[in-house]
């Protein structure tokens, strides 16, 4: 591959290869081994201005116990809760020791539109609190005037201030429009960190949207993002995640994405390590869905505990 | 998945266990009869020459029913039936020949899930394609015509179509069901009455399709089918009375039809074979210019006449673009074609198996790089050739010459356009081209100089039935689909 080469993407040939991941047939054990895997890879989410520490605690109890009865194998717990910075601290109590990671948006989320010593001290004080993931926004402004230079810089600034704690990068691809800038920023958010010193596996995600905008994630969206991650690793060896958040609310919908993922990636990046949910309402579908396997009934919503 | 180099001929290494799909077998149930007679006049009859064949499922070598072999006496009674059956099926207001064409669309439909299972069964394609390419395809074909039976006067202005008469269509076992669509329903549209010879090994979704014209009450006679080998198509292509000779299949038997209606006053439409370029420039969006190949080579384990089999690649980009192909090429799923999940199914029959062998082996023994997924295990029974594709490969290779007509992809570089036209061009063939880049000027420049029937632009293997099919040069004559299909079958 050449280095700096500017990937074009066809919206016609993307969309077919998409829609033709939801025409896999995944059933019987395939099936709850996919939805027990989604479940791990779930960021539960809640990030609204009347969050109050009470739902964060309780989203907490969520993310470590999803389903209050019990089955065999146990079900797994999520991934990491993905809170304000205000709520790190509240869900870093709960978490604590446990396995399940405190995420927290940064950087003047959702907007990114503050002064970058801002939008960095923003990081710094989740990092402090306790957060073990940083979600960020890219600034789509500089983005969209073309200033792109601007942007991998601010990355680079924002990854560094996240101290050991992973990052993720969000693109607010419904802002990005067009699949070319989909994949623009891809390439530009990951070479932007890779480029300030050696990366781990899993470090960093690459993040379609902040949810706060319509569209979020969608399949044609994600394969492109993972598209941009197959090439960085065919050309460095580094994995670096993926995480698509707002708009996957059914079992369905998660289980087409694991496919994505493994016929675009491979089964290495079927692991909440590299790959990651953003979701809240998804959790329960998947446990209906998983129960429904188990004891052939499907029960209804009020048997789940809200998220 | 490992970081993959090009230089390398060793097979990949399986991939590491993970999660993996289970089974996911379709599993309508679908009624095979024992045997099969000819669908004559409207009635099922047992064959006069009182010769069978066996049609087998290639996927498991298990007998799937006993074929009528027809001989030259029941190609005469067919032909005599729809000689009988075709002034009254003219004269029939046009409006109620589309009323047939119309119930056979909606039977087909009705019946699609029976239709792919058996056409997988029979001919060994993924059911994934016969789900959703051509079951659609097919149904597609009849609503399409159905809707041109009134309204001829309008596709040839100020002229006066006439139907032709008894049409003798003789069709390949690459896409069964849908080859037999594209034949029919146009004839039957123009008022012709149709005599139609499905391939030995894949008869079984055409004596269905019997089933269905005598479910939807057509008249008896306006399409008659005759199972049988290369002597039932020659009987049908030489019958005196039949007006009309349509084909499809290798050039080969194309050529020795045209010879024998030359002299006649019959008309003849050939689709012959292909070796069609696929051009990926290096402004191309690459990703999907893969999956470009993808569908134009490995659709149908390449059992398609119009396959992108030569794929040429603008030197500054044939390295990714081959690494993406091998990459992506370990994602697709080898195996059981009624699997939902199978990508590949399995190859038609022994002797095509044997065929592709004989080219693989060609192209080993000229030097060409074969690069092939062979972490997938094949089944022990039935025929089985997993895709691959050939880099190091020169234009005078015999796989890049001859029609192999499998899985079989052979890549090549240019530095300019004009090298990629030239080359592109360099074939006794002419039926499809693909162009894949991202400048649209480039994009009519290219796909104007290419001596190809059809050329695909940022897409391969898109059909539909209101757009013409058809060939140049050794790929044949003629179109299908389209109004310039109707034309294969009027007379002014």
């Amino acid at each position: 591959m050449q280095p700096g080469r500017n990937h074009l993407v066809d919206s016609v040939m993307v969309k077919q290869r998409a829609a033709a991941f939801t025409k896999r047939s995944i059933k019987t054990e395939a099936k709850s081994s996919g939805l027990r895997l989604a479940i791990s890879m779930l960021d539960l989410t809640t990030l609204e201005g009347k969050d109050s520490p009470e739902k964060v605690r309780s989203l907490c109890r969520k993310a470590l116990r999803p389903y209050e009865g019990t089955i065999d194998p146990p079900i797994p717990s999520v991934a990491a809760v993905c809170v304000y910075p205000s709520h790190v601290r509240t869900a870093a109590k709960v978490l604590a020791g446990t396995g399940v990671n405190v995420a927290s948006v940064a950087t003047g989320f959702p907007s990114g539109q503050y002064p970058l010593e801002v939008r960095l001290r923003d990081v710094t004080a989740a990092v402090e609190a306790g957060a073990d993931e940083i979600d960020m926004v890219i600034n789509r402004g500089a983005f969209l005037a073309g200033r792109h230079s601007e942007v991998a810089e601010e990355i680079r600034q924002v990854w560094q201030a996240c101290e050991g704690a992973h990052l993720k990068i969000i693109l607010e691809t419904g802002e990005l429009e067009t699949y070319d800038n989909v994949r623009r920023a891809s390439d530009l958010a990951i070479e932007a960190v890779d480029s300030s010193g050696v990366l781990k596996d899993g470090d960093v995600f690459i993040k379609t949207s902040t949810g706060k905008i319509s569209p979020a994630a969608t399949m044609p969206v994600t394969l492109i993002m993972l598209e941009a991650i197959r090439d960085h690793y065919l050309d460095t060896g580094v994995r670096i995640g993926m995480k698509p958040a707002g708009g996957i609310k059914t079992a369905k919908q998660a289980l087409h994405y694991l496919v994505m993922v493994k016929e675009t990636l491979g089964d290495e990046w079927l692991t909440p390590d590299l790959f990651r949910f953003g979701a809240s309402s998804l959790t329960n579908d998947l446990l209906r869905q998983l129960l429904k396997g188990i004891t052939g009934q499907y029960m209804a919503m009020h048997d789940f505990s809200e998220a | 998945m490992k970081p993959i180099t090009t230089e390398s001929h060793e097979h990949d290494p399986p991939a590491d266990a993970g999660w993996d799909y289970s089974p996911a077998p379709e599993r309508t149930p679908v009624p095979i009869d024992e045997s099969y007679g000819l669908f004559i006049d409207g009635s099922m009859r047992a064959p006069l020459s009182r010769k069978r064949f066996e049609t087998i499922n290639p996927a498991t070598e298990d007998v799937l029913s006993s074929i009528a072999d027809a001989g030259a006496k029941d190609v005469d009674a067919a032909v005599q039936a729809a000689k009988k059956a075709q002034g009254p099926w003219a004269r029939l207001k046009a409006s109620e020949r589309a009323k047939y064409l119309y119930r056979i669309a909606r039977r087909i439909q009705e019946r699609s899930r029976e239709l792919a299972v058996l056409e997988t069964m029979d001919g060994g394609k993924p059911i994934k394609e016969s789900r959703d390419v051509d079951l659609p395809l097919t149904a597609q074909h009849f609503f399409y015509h159905a809707g041109w039976a009134d309204k001829l006067a309008y596709a040839f202005p100020g002229r006066t179509p006439k139907p032709i008469g008894v049409c003798g269509q003789i069709i390949p076992w690459n896409f069964p069901l849908m080859m037999a669509a594209w034949k029919l329903a146009p004839a039957l549209a123009c008022g012709n009455t149709c005599v139609l010879k499905p391939a030995e090994t894949t008869s079984l979704t055409a004596l269905k399709l019997a089933e269905i014209l005598q479910e939807v009450d057509l008249p008896p006679g306006v399409v008659n089918i005759v199972t049988g080998a290369g002597a039932t198509g020659a009987a049908l292509a030489e019958h005196p009375d039949v007006r009309k000779v349509a084909f499809t299949g290798s050039t080969e038997v194309g050529k020795v039809l045209a010879r024998s209606v030359a002299g006649t006053s019959k008309k003849l439409t050939l689709e012959l074979g292909g070796k069609s370029p696929n051009i990926i420039f290096a402004d191309a969006a690459i990703d999907q210019a893969v999956e470009g190949v993808v569908s134009s080579i490995w659709f149908n384990q390449g059992h398609v006449c119009c396959a992108g089999s030569r794929l040429f690649v603008e030197e500054s980009v044939v390295d990714e673009v081959v690494d993406k192909l091998r990459h992506r090429m370990q994602s697709l799923r080898v195996g059981d074609p009624l699997d939902k999940n199978t990508d590949i199914g399995a190859i038609n029959s022994a002797e095509q198996l044997k065929t592709i062998e004989r080219y693989v082996d060609a192209g080993e023994h000229e030097g060409a790089i074969m690069h092939e997924f062979s972490g997938q295990a094949l089944p022990d029974k039935g025929y089985w050739h997993r895709p691959c594709f050939f880099t190091g490969v020169q234009p005078s290779h015999v796989i890049a010459r001859e029609e192999i007509f499998g899985p079989v992809l052979s890549v090549m570089t240019f530095r300019t356009p004009e090298e990629a036209i030239s080359r592109a061009n360099n074939t006794p063939y002419g039926l499809a081209a693909g162009v894949w880049t991202n400048t649209g000027s480039k994009v009519f420049e290219i796909a104007r100089k290419l001596d190809a029937g059809v050329v695909w632009c940022n897409t391969y293997n898109t059909f539909d039935a209101a757009s013409p099919f058809g060939g140049f040069k050794e790929s044949g004559f003629g179109r299908e689909g389209g109004r310039h299909g109707l034309q294969s079958y009027v007379k002014f």
